[in-house]
Order: C-alpha cells, then structure tokens, then sequence
C-alpha cells in the first residue's frame, strides 16, 4: 500500500479512536450518569428527565450508532447548561482560539527561524550559548505562568497592553491584536525554544555535507551557502517538529485563555467541565483532538510533498 | 597545445607549503611540510600517493577550503603571479573560488545539492562571477551542459541530482567547475567514484576542456594508471612531503625514488599475472609517528642510518625530474621489476 | 554544553534537582512557619527576615508553602513516572517480542495516544472523576506511557538478536530474565534519560491542571494553584507569583538539565 493511503488510514483509525474514547468516557463511569451530574439530592423524575435527554436510558449500541451519526452530520448535541446546540458553542468561540494559535504560530516561525541558523552559525561562540540557555529556560517556563509575567511586566507596570477585556476581530482587527499579542507570546516561547534547538541541530548536520564543500568552492558567500542551500534542507524535518507540537500549542492555549480570560475553547471547556456537561465537554475534546490529528497528517503529507526526492519518486 | 612553465604563464605557484593542524588548544602537528608544486598554463599536473600522504589537503588548500582545524603555517601560494591566495582572507578568496580556480570533487551525488535543481546550482555561479541575468545564464548553461556531454540540456536544467547518474552528475560538476573559465581546474578523484566505462569518458572530458580552453588542471589521485595516463608532469606525495617529481615519462620509466618504485611494482600488469602481487611492506606512519628522518625509513629496505636521522631534500635526477633520498645512486642500481 | 570530559548539562541538573529534592525532604519535618496557619494581618507581604518570599493573601508563609509544594509535585512526579515506565514497559516489551501484528497494533495505539494533546486526557478524566491529586497522577502516567513504549521496545528490537541474548538463550535462560537482566541493563540510560523528561512534563501538567482548579485540591499544597491564588493580586504583591514560578521552573529545568546530561554521557561512551 502506499504511503499516502497506510498514513489515510492511519487517520482514519485514530480519529475512529477518538470518537470511541470521548463516547465510552462517559458511559462508562461507575453508576449512573446523569445521577453523577445532579448529584445525589435529585429527584427519580429529574434523573429520568435527564436520561432521555441525554439518551442513557437506551441501550449503549444504539447510543454509539446515535453518537456516530450525529459527528456525521455536525450534531454534537445540546449543552446542558446552556441549552443551545453544542456546536454553536463552540464555533462562537473559534475565532478566538484560532487567531490566538495562528498568531502564536506565525510568531514562532519568525523568531524561531533566525535565531536557529544564528545559533548555528556562530556554533561554539558566545552567541550560540547564550541562544542555548535562553532555549533551556524557555522549555522550563510553565507558558501559563509566562503569561503571568507577562501581564504583569507589560500590562500593569509599564502599561502598554490592555489586559482586562478582550476585543473581538470585528469590532476592530487592531484591538484584537493587542488583547492576542501578550497570549501569544506566552505560548509561543516554549515552541521557539523547541524549534531553535532543532533546527541549530538540523542545519549543523547539513553543513558537514559534502555540497557545503563544493557551494563554498563556487566562490559563494556564506550567507548564501546558508540561506540558500543549507536552509531548505534543514528546514525540512523541523516543519514536521512544528506540526507535532501543533497539539502541544493548542492545549498551551486552553491554559493561557485563563490567564487572559478569553473567551475560547479553553475557557469553554473549563466552564463546562465544571458544570459537568458532558455532552459539551464531549464536543469540544473531539474537535480539538480531531483538530490536532488533522493537522499533524497534514504536515506529514506536506512534507513528502516538499521534499524533492520523495515527491518525484 | 604548447606546454611550458615559462614564469609568465604559471598559473599556480606553490612553494615550500606547510599546513598544520591543531591538535589541542596548544599543540598543532604539521600534516603538509615543504610541498612546492608549478603549473603551467594549459598543463595537467599529477599529485599521486596513498590515502592519507596529504594530497587532498593540499587541493583544498588552494582555495582555502581547510577544514577549521588547520590552517596554512608556512610557504605561499601565487595564482598567474599575481594573487597570493596564502595571504588572502575568505572574502577574496570567494572572488577567485569558481571563477579563477575551480574544484570537482570525488563523489558528485553527495557533493551536489539534493535539494536544489542542477540547473540552478549551474547558474547560481554564472549569475554570482559573470553577472548573468536569470535568461542569459540559463541559455550558457544549457551550452555548458552540451559541451560537456549532457543529454537533453533544456530538461536537466529541472531536475535533481538523484534523477541523473554518477556519470552525468560527474559532468554537471564539472560544468559548474567550467563555467566561468578558470584558468586552473583541480579535479580531487574525479574518477574514483565511477564506473570504469564512465570514468575514461570523464577523463575524455577533461582532457577535451585543456585542449579547447587551455585551462590547467591539477589532478589529485591514488590511480597511478590515471594519473600516467593523462598528466604531463607528476608529483608523488607520501606522508605530507614531496618524494618525487617530474614528467610522466620521467617518474614511469625512470622512478627514482624507493617509494615510487614500489608503487609502480605494486600495479597489477599482466606480465606479472600468476605471481604474488608486490606491496610495500609496511603502513603509513600516523601523524605524531612520523619521526625526524625521512618519513619513508621504516617501509624502505635501503634505509641507513641517515636516512633515520635526516630528512632528505629534493635532488636534481633528470631535467625537469627531482627526488628525495640520500641513497640515489644505490637504489638506480636495483632496477624495477 | 559537549566540548568537555563531564557534561556540564549533567553536573547542572544533578545540583538543582539534589536541591530541590534536599528542600522537599527538609520540608517534612521543618518549614520556617506553619502551612496553613493564617494571619490575615500580615497578607501580603513582601520578602522580609521573618518571611523569606513574603506571605500570601492569607498570611501565610510563601517560603514554607513552597517547600511544601515540592512533596506534591515530587510526588505527582514519581507516580507518574511510575505507572508510565510500568505501561511502557509492558507495551513496549510486547511490541519488541512479539510478532509484527501485535507490534503494529499497539504502535498505531500509542501514536495515537502520542497525538492526544496530553492535558484533554487529563481534563476527560477530570471530568468524569472529581479533581485530585489520584486524578492527576493516573492521568499524568496515562499521558507518559508511549514515550516509554518506544524507548522500551525500540530497546528490545535492537537487542533481541544480540549475541549476548543468544547467548543466555543458549543456557536456557526464560523470556523474563532475557528482558530484566539483560536488555534493560543496556537501554538503562534511554529509560533514564525518558524518565527524567516525563517527569518534567509532569510537573509542567500539575502545576497547569492545579492552576486552573482541576489538579491537586486544598489542602494539599501546589505550585499551580498558588499561582492562580497569586494572579488577582498582581498589581498589591507581585512578589507572590515569582516564587512558584521559580521554582517550577528550576525544578522542570533540573530534570531536563539532568536528561540532555545522561544522554551526552551516553553519546560520548560511543
């Protein structure tokens, strides 16, 4: 079989997982469900009330085939608390989140990108140990509390970013980017740190090739050697790194929406976890996961697309 | 083609190099002592010797091409008498690098970018030296990519380095070396990474560049059946020194020197089919091995006593033809076998 | 951190998780004030002789909660590592011995575990359950298994045919002991080097779950809840946040310091 259609498949059975994993977690909790979400002073009639909206009392394969066909179609169902369709809940808060996460993303990429090939570049100096320690703290950094910090360096002391309310994208792009930016940041730090390390590893491992030797040999200046010879090699594994840690950003950015206190799927989640509301907590953990896996074969396709061996094989 | 060393159409002058290489913070050992070398407009020169003599070092060093380690601790290296390249500092040398001297090196699919197109890696030097617009330099290279041999230029000009052979990738590098006219092409085992049938092509090639350009070559190779085969002079290099020098003629059919002699009885020949092939007894000496006399001695079955305790120097044997021993007359007396 | 005979990564990350560690066992029998005693006179405070990080907004001492925080953290550090390492042990040694189905099988399993943004397994579980540290923990070690899967049986495969294993195979020696005396032995520094990572990351997980509420509950102290309690008095007593802050991050520094350590060694032995 080939690559693309085993890595299809590959999606295909991990997001079947999903959809197994966020249907069972509910149903398989000790006792009764709608019992654990009233809790115990509830009334029979209450508890039967909330059964048959949440679909407990039937047996558990028609409840699974319900649950399929309702991701099929984008009915993820209604959300206790707030009575409104799931969906809806959730797609009211996506601009938030996503913008949060492109922001986040594009600030990497632009950070990122050239402090790894000057770390490589100037390899054993002064320059690249400062780059590696700054790296090392930027892992350790809780990003939840880097958000923190920063709130409190910029928003209250020196008083340069608004941090208390949050201005959505159509009532003005540039307000909205002010209330992102300190958000991102946070989030962004552990993943520049990641991406600078390997990508100093990556293109350090490129110019010990041979091509290096003969790009140099043509009388071309270093920095075209790097940029354009060794950078489109080195780059290649790290777009993959970015990808994977796709998920890792993502679930950074459920925390920090609590810093910020925007109104996200972070905070979402955090409200209807705390009102046990399965069927919204249900929702929102299978679009993210599924958000994430997709993502993550997406990268991996482009990069077999990207690299020239691969593709015109 | 008229061959010479006349002083003013040298193209490369090396003389008495001496690379070192540093070893720890404080110790550097000399891996190159005294090499001195001259090529003449339009010749090919020889560098033989086993893995290790230093003759890929001292290829690199023309372009300063070292490896961080070492560096040029003595000597001086002058391109048409006119650039002393020992003396220059990277930015320079980036200028003479492709233009006035270029380098093709042993394995061409790791020596070629894989992932940028041969076109490009064609023009990025034609655009760099010569100033080419994007369709100018395009149109020179689909002209270089015929000259040297290359099927369907137009195509190629897309393709990666993996999609074409060892043999045509050998010719892409060498179009690139080309590409802006050198005047010196040093060549570091172009051959060695080849088939046997593509290797004469390439040597065909080559050949074809001195004639119809006059570009010199400097051919770097442990083929001693290569290098007789197509160079005009030959230096044999054995552990970072110079042993013997001279013409083709001079080192095949009168070699002086005991190293040469025994490289040239250890080639297979068919006169010599049912015997025991000859080595040279004996390994290279590793770099802090190599004693204070001839770095020969331990391998050498005339060595004397002086021979352990001196290095010899170069010593006039024919007209154009030196060699390094103290014990020539002795070992003229035994012929080659 | 590599052009010397010791690893200063090494030497680094032993001295500040051996502190860290020295300060949890400290604070076992001794903390400068009692943990939940409040005086609410003395809230917020800055660092003083008498309360070396100042106090909370309850009063109570920010050094001696802080110590105590590290018995959690250590603690949801240890069992996570714990039941990760026992998983991937068996996952991995499963998927290393046996046959290619099974081996696939359980490899697209913990891929697809691997894919899982860790904290949504925590938040599942968290929902279903009531917060707690047991919570966390089990959570926490879910989330670490694959990591200690592929070490484990990448471990296993390179080594199965190994001579020595055919060799104590020769003497009659069963499957357990080929797996516990002779494999492990060898990926010992992978199995540590992994351990030491997810233990980072544990710690990283709690102090996230703890801050938003859903971690560790009162009165087991946490690093992540008293940044929560910190954020709403940003403005009166910054202070307050910067020694949790802190100390999470040597500590998460300590481990991956002590990581990138083990396996520079393990590099330079070849």
């Amino acid at each position: 079989m080939n690559y693309y259609a085993r890595r299809t498949l590959t999606l295909l059975l991990t997001m079947l997982f999903i959809v197994v994993l966020t249907f069972s977690v509910f149903r398989i909790i000790p006792g009764n469900p709608a019992l654990t979400i009233l809790g115990v002073e509830a009334t029979d009639e209450q508890i039967a009330m909330l059964e048959a909206k949440l679909g407990t009392d039937r047996p558990l394969g028609e409840q699974f085939i319900d649950w399929i066909q309702g991701i099929a179609i984008l009915d993820f169902g209604e959300s206790l608390r707030f009575s409104e369709p799931v969906l809806d809940l959730i797609a009211a808060r996506l601009p938030v989140t996503f913008s949060l996460a492109v922001l986040a993303m594009a600030i990497t990429v632009c950070v990122a990108i050239p402090l790894g090939i000057l770390a490589a570049r100037t390899k054993g100096k002064l320059v690249d140990m400062v780059v590696s320690i700054g790296t090392q703290i930027g892992l350790a950094v809780p990003s939840f509390w880097m958000g923190i910090i920063l709130i409190l360096v910029f928003g209250l002391t020196l008083k340069w970013v608004s941090v208390s309310t949050y201005v959505g994208w159509s009532e003005s792009p540039l307000f909205a980017l002010r209330s992102l930016l300190l958000p991102a940041i946070a989030l962004a730090i552990p993943q520049i740190a990641i991406v600078v390390r390997y990508l100093r590893t990556t293109m350090l491992e490129q110019l010990n090739l041979d091509y290096v030797r003969t790009a140099r040999s043509k009388g071309l200046p270093e920095k075209d050697v790097h940029y354009r010879h060794v950078l489109k090699n080195a780059l290649l594994p790290v777009i993959t790194i970015i990808g994977i840690h796709f998920g890792e950003l993502l679930a950074g950015s459920l925390v920090i929406e609590q810093v910020f206190t925007l109104p996200g799927f972070g905070s979402l989640l955090i409200t209807a976890i705390g009102n046990r509301d399965y069927p919204l907590v249900q929702g929102l953990v299978l679009i993210i996961a599924f958000t994430v896996i997709t993502i993550n074969f997406l990268v991996d396709l482009s990069y077999r697309w990207l690299d020239p061996q691969i593709r015109l094989k | 083609m008229e061959l010479g060393t006349k002083q003013d159409e040298q193209v490369l002058d090396i003389r008495n190099l001496r690379i070192e290489l540093q070893t720890s913070r404080r110790t550097a050992v000399n891996v190159l002592e005294d090499v001195s070398l001259q090529i003449g407009k339009g010749e090919i020169v020889g560098v033989v010797g086993e893995s290790g003599c230093g003759k890929s070092i001292l290829s690199l060093s023309v372009l300063g091409l070292l490896p961080p380690a070492m560096r040029i601790s003595g000597g001086e290296l002058w391109y048409k008498d006119e650039l002393p390249l020992h003396a220059y500092d990277n930015r320079r040398l980036q200028r003479v690098r492709g233009k006035e001297i270029s380098m093709v090196f042993q394995d061409p699919m790791s020596s070629l970018n894989h992932g940028l197109t041969v076109g490009f890696q064609v023009t990025e030097s034609l655009r760099l030296h010569l100033g080419c617009s994007k369709s100018e330099a395009r149109e020179r290279a689909i002209m270089l990519f015929r000259k040297v041999g290359l099927p369907r230029p137009e195509k190629l000009l897309h393709e990666y380095p993996y999609q074409l052979s060892g043999g045509m990738r050998q010719r892409v590098m060498i179009a690139i070396a080309i590409s802006c006219n050198p005047g010196l092409l040093i060549a570091d085992e172009p051959t060695t990474a080849l088939d046997v049938t593509i290797q004469a092509q390439i040597l065909d090639l080559m050949r074809s560049i001195r004639e119809d350009d006059g570009t010199a070559i400097l051919l770097i190779s442990h083929d001693l059946g290569m290098i007789a085969d197509m160079c005009d002079r030959i230096i044999v290099m054995y552990a970072g020194k110079v042993v013997e020098h001279g013409t083709a003629s001079e080192i095949f059919d009168h070699p002086r020197h005991p190293y040469t002699i025994g490289l040239l009885n250890s080639i297979p020949t068919p006169a010599k089919k049912g015997n025991r092939l000859y080595s040279i007894p004996g390994t290279v000496p590793a770099l802090h091995e190599r004693g204070a006399g001839c770095r020969f001695a331990s391998r050498c079955e005339y060595a004397a006593d002086r021979c352990r305790q001196e290095q010899p120097p170069l010593i006039q044997v024919g007209k154009q033809h030196t060699a390094a021993c103290f014990l020539l007359e002795e070992v003229n007396a035994n012929a080659v076998v | 951190m590599m052009n010397r005979k010791y690893s200063l990564s090494l030497v680094l990350g032993m001295t500040f998780v051996s502190l860290l560690l020295a300060i949890m066992l400290i604070s076992l029998f001794y903390t400068p004030h009692a943990v939940n005693v409040m005086k609410i006179a003395d809230r917020l405070q800055g660092p003083s002789w008498n309360h070396w990080l100042g106090t909370d907004n309850f009063g109570r001492d920010v050094l001696s909660r802080v110590m105590v925080g590290a018995q959690t953290a250590f603690m949801v550090g240890a069992v996570s590592v714990g039941i990760g390492l026992t998983g991937g042990l068996i996952i991995g040694t499963l998927a290393g011995y046996a046959g290619k189905w099974l081996d696939e099988l359980l490899m697209r399993g913990t891929d697809a575990l691997l894919a899982f943004p860790g904290i949504l397994i925590a938040l599942l579980l968290v929902t279903i359950y009531q917060p707690s540290m047991f919570q966390t923990m089990l959570a926490i070690g879910i989330l670490s298994i694959p990591s200690f899967a592929r070490v484990i049986r990448s471990g296993v495969l390179q080594h199965r045919e190994a001579e020595y294993v055919k060799a104590a195979r020769g003497i009659g020696a069963g499957h357990m002991n080929i797996i516990f005396i002779q494999i492990l032995p060898n990926i010992a520094s992978s199995i540590v080097t992994t351990a030491a990572l997810s233990f980072s990351t544990a710690i990283l997980v709690e102090a996230a779950l703890s801050y938003l509420g859903l971690g560790v509950q009162p009165p087991d102290p946490s690093w992540g809840r008293m940044l929560n309690e910190s954020q709403s008095f940003l403005g009166k007593a910054p202070w307050f946040t910067l020694a949790p802050g802190l100390v999470i991050t040597l500590t998460v520094l300590g481990f991956n310091l002590l990581s990138d350590g083990v396996r520079d060694v393990r590099d330079k032995r070849g």
